[in-house]
């Protein structure tokens, strides 16, 4: 069995045994999740030397058969899936574990490779599917009642984004009689075609929370667990926006209206998620509200990619994914940790508190600076990309819009971090610092990692260039 | 070799602050001792940086970031010039830091991030190209913030988010102004005489926006007016932060960022040709007198220096603006100057502060006798910065002065003229009352300052003397400062 059919069925096996074996659900998942990154190390490094990687499962080839790749771009999603995994995972394993985290992110770790390896809309399909329900149940692992009114929500925007995307797959089989890639293209050329492909898009969109349809977003990831949330927020919603990419990047988005609504509310995502960000009260609903904002730079990052293959556009809307992934699942595991020590997690309470400022909040820090898109972090580097692109093109009306969303994400996260500066009168003299704990290994790594990531960008972007399948 | 030097001079901070941040508060002797071993190291290196710098050896480290992306960290003439001011200063600001946070808390956060500060400005000096620029300058912004805050009130928290709302707004101007000049020249590496080729006449109207986003975006820091406003409210920062903000690194980070811009990126003679030096010199002289006439009603003696810096900081862009090579050596040795002036008064205030209670012009009175060492450092501080001979700051003022008669423009006469006697008029009521008022009555002896406070304003009065007297020496910052100009307007 080959690499890639080995890192989509690890995980789901790894599913069926943490199910089936509560007491050694903790060892099996964390050692399933230190293969996969082994796993995607190597089906990277593969890459790398010998270009895109194909298996045809049973040796059918397309149309018929079921068709794996791991290209450069599926190459880097691998890589984000598994490193945001072993922190999310060292947390968990050694923090209190609900029953049934195990399983449901074994599921949801094996649906997302899957995604990202499939060749074909129905594959995609089922892979989306998994992931969606997997999803619902992380949110709704938490048992409390806000928890799971957010995770029913979520169930239902869900559902209707997958009936979306069904509907839009089966008409684009009645449309072209194929399922693979090469459907997509065909489809720019029809008006049914179209039709399938903004049904598929706008499937997608409620999936991936972009604005206006982010509105189940925010509760489920503020309610969830810290671990939950930063699987979520870090990866799950990252497996629709990597769908609208790779749709994008073979033709499909290539209709003009397609883009420019993309692009367009993407904007609205990043101010409106930005707006809400600076109201919120509560720490988590403010960085649920952050990914709002960032889903929305990554959404225009796609939409305003005119011929992606021409420009390094699709390659800016990657590297603020990978970005967006490491600092966000670091910066909702800090947050967790920081509620657990103070008890609470009110913005307005943070520098009342009688505890000298510890790791997590630190690590709050170094992942806001990668989500402002400060040097040196990749989301540095992301946006230089992007603004680069932009100017090139002359859209300079998109480039006024992204740095006043910088100019806001800086607003609303410095309210935070300037709280964490907590000292002199608000701090008695022998008050301590919260002690050292597992999760704050996990979210300063994590965080370390988004800052450091900016100055081995050669790396993902290497990977990146490396030709289609 | 020639690629380890400038990375060990960076790591004797970039390395040190994650240690020392890491560090428990009570650790005192060991984060003393391991944060002065690394200051010392510094000097070292960047003397031996120097040394061979000016027998014309070349050091380069680069580190490929992305297509067209490089960090190049290099040293040249004008990297060292930087380079020695805030290594030397940083040495003798640490001390006094040491000695006046004894018992103070968070103090492995403040050296943490003062390491940082530091590195950061090695950084600016060293960068060998804008994109590696903008990565310290921004670097720079992030670690001064919560040095502004440190002492936690409510007044220090919203100094803080002014400052950070300032510098990170011309961060922004300053990453897209870099991000549109790449994106018309490809990478921009600082070279003498300019690296823009042809670009001047086929693209004349995107390389002015892109000059006033550069310039606006380091002219944050530099504090030129109207982007001043955060420097007088970051005051509330304790005294070693102001001297070190004011003296080495934000608003000197600024003005040798506008140094490298017109200098290194656009030339001189492009500079002159697009129009852009006069408008600049304008901002310039508005900000020099502006900043002065704001001093002079200052009571607080803070508040009263840092307009003063406002003012002071600009003769550097007044000297690289005004085109013209000794108008040039003027302003690069005032940057040098400036530092070594401004941080003696800032340690001295902050030593009146802390040894008399005494915090306004007012409360000067007796000054001289109270304490008479910190006294006469402010006193040569403050007669410098007016441009006494043979003080550091006559020499910078002179060169300023011929400068203009050079280009041309004997306003500047005028402008230094106006400028010295508004410098006067704010020091010198200061200086006369703690020398000729007598002590007030009822005035409680304060407590005894140990040396970490006494020795270093006293070393920067002796170099203000020393960089004045010595002037023609080849080592000097006038020295220097001759041996670049000659490399641009040669």
């Amino acid at each position: 069995m080959s690499d890639i059919s080995l890192i989509v069925l690890l995980p789901l096996l790894a599913a069926v045994l943490t199910a089936a074996l509560p007491p050694q659900a903790a060892a099996v998942g964390a050692l399933a999740t230190a293969l996969n990154a082994l796993l995607a190390a190597n089906l990277g490094r593969q890459i790398l030397q010998g270009g895109p990687v194909t298996e045809a499962i049973g040796d059918w080839a397309a149309p018929l058969g079921i068709a794996f790749v791991a290209d450069g771009l599926a190459g880097v999603m691998l890589a984000m899936t598994a490193i945001v995994g072993l922190a999310v995972s060292l947390q968990a394993a050694a923090g209190p574990a609900r029953a049934g985290f195990w399983p449901l992110w074994m599921a949801t770790l094996g649906a997302l490779n899957g995604l990202f390896l499939s060749s074909d809309l129905f594959n995609i399909y089922v892979a989306f599917e998994i992931l969606g329900l997997a999803a619902v149940g992380l949110t709704a692992l938490a048992g409390t009642r806000a928890a799971l009114r957010a995770a029913f929500d979520y169930l239902t925007a869900g559902l209707v984004g997958s009936l979306l995307v069904l509907l839009g797959i089966a008409l684009s089989y009645s449309v072209t009689g194929r399922v693979d890639m090469e459907a997509v293209v065909l489809l720019t050329q029809s008006d049914t075609g179209r039709i399938a492909l903004a049904l598929i898009a706008a499937g997608l969109v409620v999936k991936a929370a972009l604005f206006p349809l982010h509105f189940w977003m925010p509760a489920a990831h503020s309610s969830a667990a810290p671990a939950a949330s930063a699987l979520l927020s870090a990866l799950v919603v990252k497996g629709a926006l990597y769908l609208v990419l790779r749709l994008s990047l073979e033709g499909g988005a290539g209709t003009e209206f397609l883009r420019n609504t993309l692009a367009v509310l993407g904007a609205g995502g990043m101010l409106w998620g930005a707006w809400n960000a600076l109201r919120a009260e509560r720490l988590k609903l403010l960085v649920a509200h952050s990914t709002v904002a960032q889903i929305g730079l990554i959404a225009l990052a796609i939409g305003v990619a005119g011929n992606p293959f021409e420009t390094g556009l699709w390659q800016a809307a990657a590297l603020l994914m990978l970005s967006h992934a490491l600092a966000k699942a670091a910066m909702f595991l800090a947050v967790g940790r920081i509620a657990e020590a103070l008890g609470h997690d009110r913005i307005s309470g943070l520098n009342r508190e009688e505890l000298r400022p510890g790791p997590a909040e630190f690590a709050f820090a170094i992942a806001a600076i990668s989500l402002v898109g400060l040097p040196p972090t990749a989301g540095f580097i992301g946006k230089w990309f992007l603004i680069e692109g932009l100017i090139d093109e002359g859209g300079i009306h998109w480039i006024a819009l992204i740095l006043l969303g910088t100019a806001l994400s800086a607003a609303y996260l410095s309210r935070v971090v300037s709280r964490c500066l907590r000292g002199g009168p608000h701090v008695a003299a022998t008050a301590q610092r919260p002690p050292w704990r597992t999760g704050d290994v996990a979210a300063l790594g994590l965080a370390t990692g988004a800052l450091l990531l900016g100055l081995a960008a050669a790396l993902p972007i290497t990977l990146l260039e490396t030709p289609f399948a | 070799m020639s690629s380890v030097l400038p990375l060990a001079i960076l790591m004797t901070s970039l390395g040190v602050a994650p240690v020392i941040l890491m560090m428990p508060d009570s650790a005192r002797r060991l984060r003393t001792g391991f944060n002065l071993a690394a200051a010392s190291l510094k000097v070292a290196l960047v003397a031996w940086l120097s040394y061979e710098v000016a027998h014309g050896a070349s050091f380069d480290l680069r580190h490929s970031i992305a297509p067209g992306l490089e960090l190049h960290l290099q040293a040249d003439a004008l990297s060292v010039l930087f380079l020695a001011l805030s290594s030397i200063l940083w040495l003798l600001t640490t001390i006094y830091a040491v000695g006046y946070l004894e018992g103070g808390t968070d103090r492995s956060r403040f050296f943490g991030f003062f390491s940082l500060c530091v590195a950061s400005t090695v950084g600016i000096a060293m960068a060998g190209n804008l994109f590696t620029f903008l990565v310290f300058f921004e670097l720079l912004t992030l670690a001064t913030w919560p040095l502004v805050v440190h002492r936690g009130t409510s007044e220090a928290h919203r100094a803080g988010r002014i400052y950070l709302a300032y510098t990170l707004g011309g961060g922004l101007a300053l990453t897209l102004g870099t991000i549109w000049l790449y994106a018309l020249a490809g990478e921009v590496a600082f070279e003498p005489r300019g690296v823009l080729g042809e670009l001047p006449q086929t693209a004349p109207l995107a390389l002015t926006a892109i000059f006033v986003l550069l310039i606006a975006g380091v002219g944050v820091k530099a504090a030129l007016v109207p982007l001043h406003g955060w420097l007088p409210l970051s005051m509330v920062a304790p005294a070693p932060v102001s001297a070190l903000l004011h003296a080495v690194a934000v608003v000197k980070a600024g003005a040798f960022g506008i140094m490298r811009i017109v200098y290194d990126v656009y030339g001189v003679e492009t500079v002159q040709a697009m129009g852009l030096a006069a408008p600049l010199a304008g901002l310039a002289a508005l900000t020099i007198l502006w900043g002065s006439f704001r001093a002079l009603t200052q009571d607080d003696l803070k508040k009263r220096l840092a307009y003063s810096t406002v003012s002071q900081v600009s003769y550097i862009t007044l000297g690289v603006a005004l085109i013209s090579p000794v108008a040039a050596i003027g302003g690069l040795a005032h940057l040098v100057h400036q530092g070594i002036m401004k941080i003696t008064l800032f340690l001295a205030a902050g030593n009146f502060a802390e040894g008399e209670g005494v915090k306004t012009v007012r409360a000067m009175d007796g000054m001289g006798q109270r304490m008479p060492g910190a006294m006469l450092a402010f006193t040569v501080g403050a007669l410098g910065m007016i441009g006494i001979p043979p003080l550091a700051g006559f020499v910078s003022k002179w060169y300023l002065g011929a400068g203009g008669l050079d280009a041309g423009q004997p306003m500047v006469i005028a402008l230094l003229a106006g400028s010295s006697l508004l410098n006067a008029a704010y020091f010198l009521p200061i200086l006369y009352r703690g020398w000729f008022c007598p002590v007030p009555e009822g005035a409680t002896p304060g407590r005894r300052l140990g040396w970490m406070l006494a020795i270093p304003p006293a070393t920067t009065a002796t170099l203000v003397l020393a960089a004045g007297l010595l002037a023609s020496a080849p080592f000097s910052p006038l020295g220097w400062t001759r041996f670049i100009v000659s490399l641009e307007y040669l």
